[in-house]
């Protein structure tokens, strides 16, 4: 690897990691599309800070963009508290008027400038090693990874100094009022780190990475675990997997850099999505079948219990008296069978004692409405599940 | 009368989209009694008590906590709300969410430590909860996850307790479980207001009642002024007390 493909990768993880932090806490929060929103409308921020500073990566362009992005939650939330338009529909008013601004502004005055809007939304994370930091004649490395690893300092800073203040707000906005915290003052605050985190992300990775970045590690995370910390770490973990992954797809295909991350961050969540052990779509999907199996069986049971007469007990008889498809009727029969809870004789079905003794405990929780005793009773009972 | 003032609410207004919810309320909670308020649907029993905890503001009116406004006094006031109003797919365990109660007294930056911890785990124990310590909170029946709120009121060691209907979708057990906790604080001297739906429960559960409809109807002990009369100025319909049981 050259020294500037290491830099590239350096920069796009740092900025994984930067977006992954108060990426997680919107998801949290529902807002992820006010991520999108901020992305968009700093742009007049950026341009008139470009006009005055002449410089993409000072401190004040970045404070003036950043604020443009804070204009931008305020705005959502005006609009939304006079009940007259919802929330959605305020953030999608506000952020083109604001990106819009920011097109015209380009347009009519930075036509012989470095600064064009594909700039702004799609970052040309290739070019980052060229623009260095120069300090006394020395060479410190490239200037973007500087500005980025500053706002990753600072937002770790925060976030271990008010983790226990975000936790809470974002949980229970009510009790942190009560318990004398700000829930205003969170707010705003990650607002701030997420609009300075875009700002500073924009030149290296483009706007439209940034919510990738901030969202899809956050949402794979929150597909993984339990715990606060865990996700915020998984996050930061997918985040990084992403970039260089991305960043390699991205040199073999001869594409863009921001784009292959993307892209692959789209991946790995649809592979996650599928395939996560607890709340994947096929674990649910497994889960729901055994339980919907499980529940046929269970009546069939009670249905046996019910009736001594040969009749109701027949096997030809089953799908008509309790009307269901042959399938169905087989596949609830064999797991009877499977479990010793039914013999079969003669064509006629018969509980078992243990048949016996598991449909009365079931009657029982169902009665009393206790869902958990009735999966610990499967786990006694079952030797095949549904 | 019991002599000290808990929670002094004068003249209170408030209003949602210039329409009031609540209208010049005086009340006047005494220290150590276990007060339901109980009114129709949109009688403003949960503004009351959001505007006890200053959630909501008022467009006129007062409210002390023991002489102070609320400001000066939130670290006395625990406030259990409604189930419903969290996302209970939040990626924490119970236990964490009782450690939450603890935030208060320690206030900004600083974070829980062990002594913390072992109060959560005895408040837990308290309400019966701690075998599910480490349960994802997702994972807790409604009746659970109302145990867990209390749980974190109770960690907050506070005078005053409010509550907005703890017993709203929960099992008997639990509300077993919950009553003679709140009964338990009243006889230690601490004041608990909770924000009631059922009437039928209210003379076994209860020693203080107040009447709300958009204005306060009567308030006082439950022997005094649950009768006849004050539930159908409330309710608006001829209601007897004989009738609930």
């Amino acid at each position: 690897m050259t020294s500037a493909q290491i830099e590239i990768q350096l920069i796009a993880c740092i900025v994984a990691v930067a977006c992954a932090i108060p990426g997680t806490f919107l998801v949290l929060r529902k807002m992820a599309m006010i991520s999108d929103a901020i992305s968009h409308s700093i742009l007049p921020g950026i341009v008139i800070g470009f006009f005055l500073t002449e410089d993409l990566n000072s401190p004040w362009l970045i404070l003036l963009a950043a604020f443009s992005g804070i204009l931008t939650v305020v705005l959502v939330e005006y609009i939304q508290k006079t009940g007259l338009v919802k929330e959605d529909t305020a953030i999608g008013l506000v952020f083109p008027s604001l990106f819009s601004i920011g097109v015209i502004l380009i347009a009519k005055n930075a036509g012989d400038v470095h600064l064009d809007v594909d700039a702004v939304l799609l970052g040309e994370l290739a070019f980052a090693p060229f623009d260095r930091m120069i300090i006394g004649g020395a060479d410190m490395g490239p200037k973007s990874l500087w500005v980025i690893g500053i706002i990753l300092l600072v937002t770790l800073t925060l976030l271990l100094a008010f983790f226990k203040e975000l936790k809470i707000s974002t949980f229970d906005k009510q009790l942190a009022a009560t318990l004398g915290f700000s829930p205003v003052i969170m707010h705003y605050g990650l607002m701030t780190v997420a609009s300075v985190t875009t700002v500073g992300a924009f030149d290296a990775v483009g706007a439209i990475l940034v919510v990738a970045l901030m969202i899809a590690p956050p949402a794979m995370a929150y597909l993984l675990t339990n715990n606060l910390k865990k996700m915020l770490l998984i996050a930061s973990g997918f985040g990084i997997i992403g970039a260089i992954l991305g960043y390699w797809v991205a040199h073999w295909l001869d594409a863009s850099i921001a784009g292959s991350i993307t892209t692959v961050l789209g991946v790995l969540f649809f592979l996650i999505y599928m395939f996560s052990p607890n709340r994947g779509l096929i674990s649910v999907l497994y889960r729901q079948k055994r339980q919907e199996v499980e529940v046929h069986l269970l009546t069939f049971l009670l249905h046996l219990q019910n009736h001594s007469e040969k009749s109701e007990r027949h096997i030809n008889h089953l799908n008509e008296h309790i009307n269901w498809h042959k399938v169905r009727a087989q596949s609830v029969l064999d797991l009877a069978l499977k479990n010793n809870m039914i013999t079969i004789d003669d064509s006629i079905i018969s509980l078992t004692e243990k048949g016996k003794t598991f449909t009365s405990e079931a009657i029982n929780y169902i009665i009393t409405n206790k869902s958990a005793a009735i999966e610990e009773m499967k786990d006694r009972f079952f030797l095949f599940r549904g | 009368m019991k002599d000290k003032i808990a929670i002094k609410v004068d003249d209170l207004t408030v209003a949602y989209n210039f329409k009031p919810v609540l209208w010049d309320v005086d009340l006047s909670i005494p220290e150590g009694v276990l007060m339901a308020i109980v009114g129709p649907n949109g009688a403003g029993k949960s503004t009351l008590i959001k505007a006890m905890l200053d959630i909501v503001k008022p467009i006129a009116g007062t409210i002390e906590i023991f002489g102070k406004p609320y400001k000066k006094q939130y670290k006395e006031v625990a406030y259990v709300p409604q189930k419903g109003s969290v996302d209970w797919d939040f990626p924490t365990t119970a236990l964490d969410v009782v450690l939450m109660g603890t935030y208060g007294s320690l206030g900004w930056i600083k974070r829980p430590g062990k002594t913390e911890k072992k109060e959560a785990l005895e408040a837990l124990e308290k309400v019966g909860m701690l075998e599910f310590r480490s349960r994802q909170i997702s994972q807790l029946s409604g009746g659970q996850q109302q145990r867990v709120f209390l749980a974190r009121a109770l960690v907050q060691k506070a005078s005053i307790y409010i509550m907005d209907e703890p017993f709203q979708g929960v099992d008997a057990t639990t509300e077993k479980a919950i009553i003679n906790i709140l009964k338990e604080l009243r006889k230690s001297g601490k004041t608990v207001v909770v924000v009631h739906h059922d009437l039928q429960t209210v003379p076994e559960y209860f020693d203080w009642v107040t009447f709300l409809n958009v204005k306060k109807i009567a308030t006082g002990s439950v022997k005094d002024i649950f009768n006849d009369d004050n539930l159908t100025k409330t309710y608006g319909i001829n209601y007897k007390v004989s009738l609930l049981q």
